[in-house]
């Protein structure tokens, strides 16, 4: 009997397939809208995620407010200058290229060069040393201990 | 040893960037708003539906926008600095019941004290993202003209008041 019944919960079990969460408009193109610009846009709430990836309530809400400006008929611009208006450039979740940000952006490929400069010059002064030859007595000792001892002639 | 004084030079410049950003709180986002006016507004009032508070109702008073709710917890801790602030006199607060059942914001205000002249109720907080929110408890100091001179992210304390609030206050009230 114990046998029937946990076969029928476990068909039970396996009957609840977890489908795909139905997208909040029955437009799949609008969803696809929100999803980009929700996918550049930071939670501030959870500031290492988007809110496309943030589950913080700002960030529902703020999609919401995205879905509803795409209905009104905003540019996906103009959506973007709307959270940016209200939030500053750090909703932004990739930094924008100003002057400000400008060191952000190239100061690794600078270092980079930097360091490609300074191993550059450090190999051309090292080629610039002689190279001196060995006196006999320290080439007999270094033969000697290469053949740890041993006397191989 | 001299050859090691351009790295050693390179890394204490290193330290004092790591000093410098190990200061800075990316929790304290600078509002864009600073400067510009504040963004307009009708919202009911949370203790009375039949009327309505706007921004434009407060022009020609300098004035504290508190941004609050019932769930907030951050909020009961600089409750009691608003309280005291409220008593003083100073500056009128008006107050944004943000994200909130109306009856919970109610019974927090009979609960703990209400230092609001008026509250509004922002069921859905679209005002509060127009404004710029995105943590409870938010102070804007608001000039006479409706003009936002400061944000303040986070529970007020006595220091942030005394510090920079109240003078900012006293020196916009005074022109």
């Amino acid at each position: 009997m114990r046998k029937l019944i946990s076969l029928l919960l476990m068909a039970a079990a396996f009957s609840v397939a977890a489908g795909e969460a139905p997208s909040a408009s029955a437009d799949p193109a609008l969803e696809a809208r929100v999803q980009a610009i929700s996918e550049e846009l930071r939670c501030l709430v959870c500031q290492n995620q988007t809110i496309a990836d943030s589950h913080a309530e700002l960030a529902i809400d703020l999609k919401n407010q995205v879905r509803e400006m795409l209905k009104k008929g905003m540019s996906n611009k103009q959506v973007v200058s709307f959270m940016v208006e209200r939030y500053g450039d750090f909703v932004l979740y990739r930094p924008p290229v100003k002057n400000t940000t400008w060191l952000l952006w190239f100061g690794p490929f600078l270092l980079f060069a930097a360091g490609l400069g300074v191993l550059y010059f450090k190999l051309r002064r090292r080629g610039d040393r002689k190279i001196q030859a060995l006196s006999a007595e320290d080439h007999a000792a270094a033969v000697k201990l290469l053949n740890d001892g041993k006397d191989l002639s | 040893m001299r050859r090691f004084i351009l790295p050693l030079g390179i890394f204490f410049v290193l330290i004092g960037f790591l000093a410098a950003g190990l200061k800075l709180n990316p929790r304290e986002v600078p509002s864009p708003f600073i400067g510009k006016p504040a963004p307009a507004f009708n919202l009911v009032q949370l203790h009375d539906e039949g009327k309505t508070i706007a921004p434009e109702h407060l022009k020609g008073q300098v004035w504290l926008l508190n941004v609050w709710a019932s769930w907030c917890v951050s909020c009961r801790q600089e409750h009691p600095v608003l309280i005291d602030l409220s008593r003083r006199g100073i500056v009128p607060i008006i107050g944004l019941d943000y994200k909130d059942e109306r009856e919970a914001g109610i019974s927090w205000l009979l609960q703990h004290g209400n230092p609001y002249s008026i509250s509004a109720y922002d069921r859905d907080g679209r005002v509060g993202i127009d404004y710029g929110v995105y943590g409870v408890p938010e102070t804007f100091v608001i000039d006479k003209k409706g003009v936002i001179r400061m944000k303040h992210t986070g529970p007020l304390t006595p220091e942030s008041l005394d510090n920079k609030i109240i003078p900012l206050v006293k020196e916009l009230q005074g022109a």
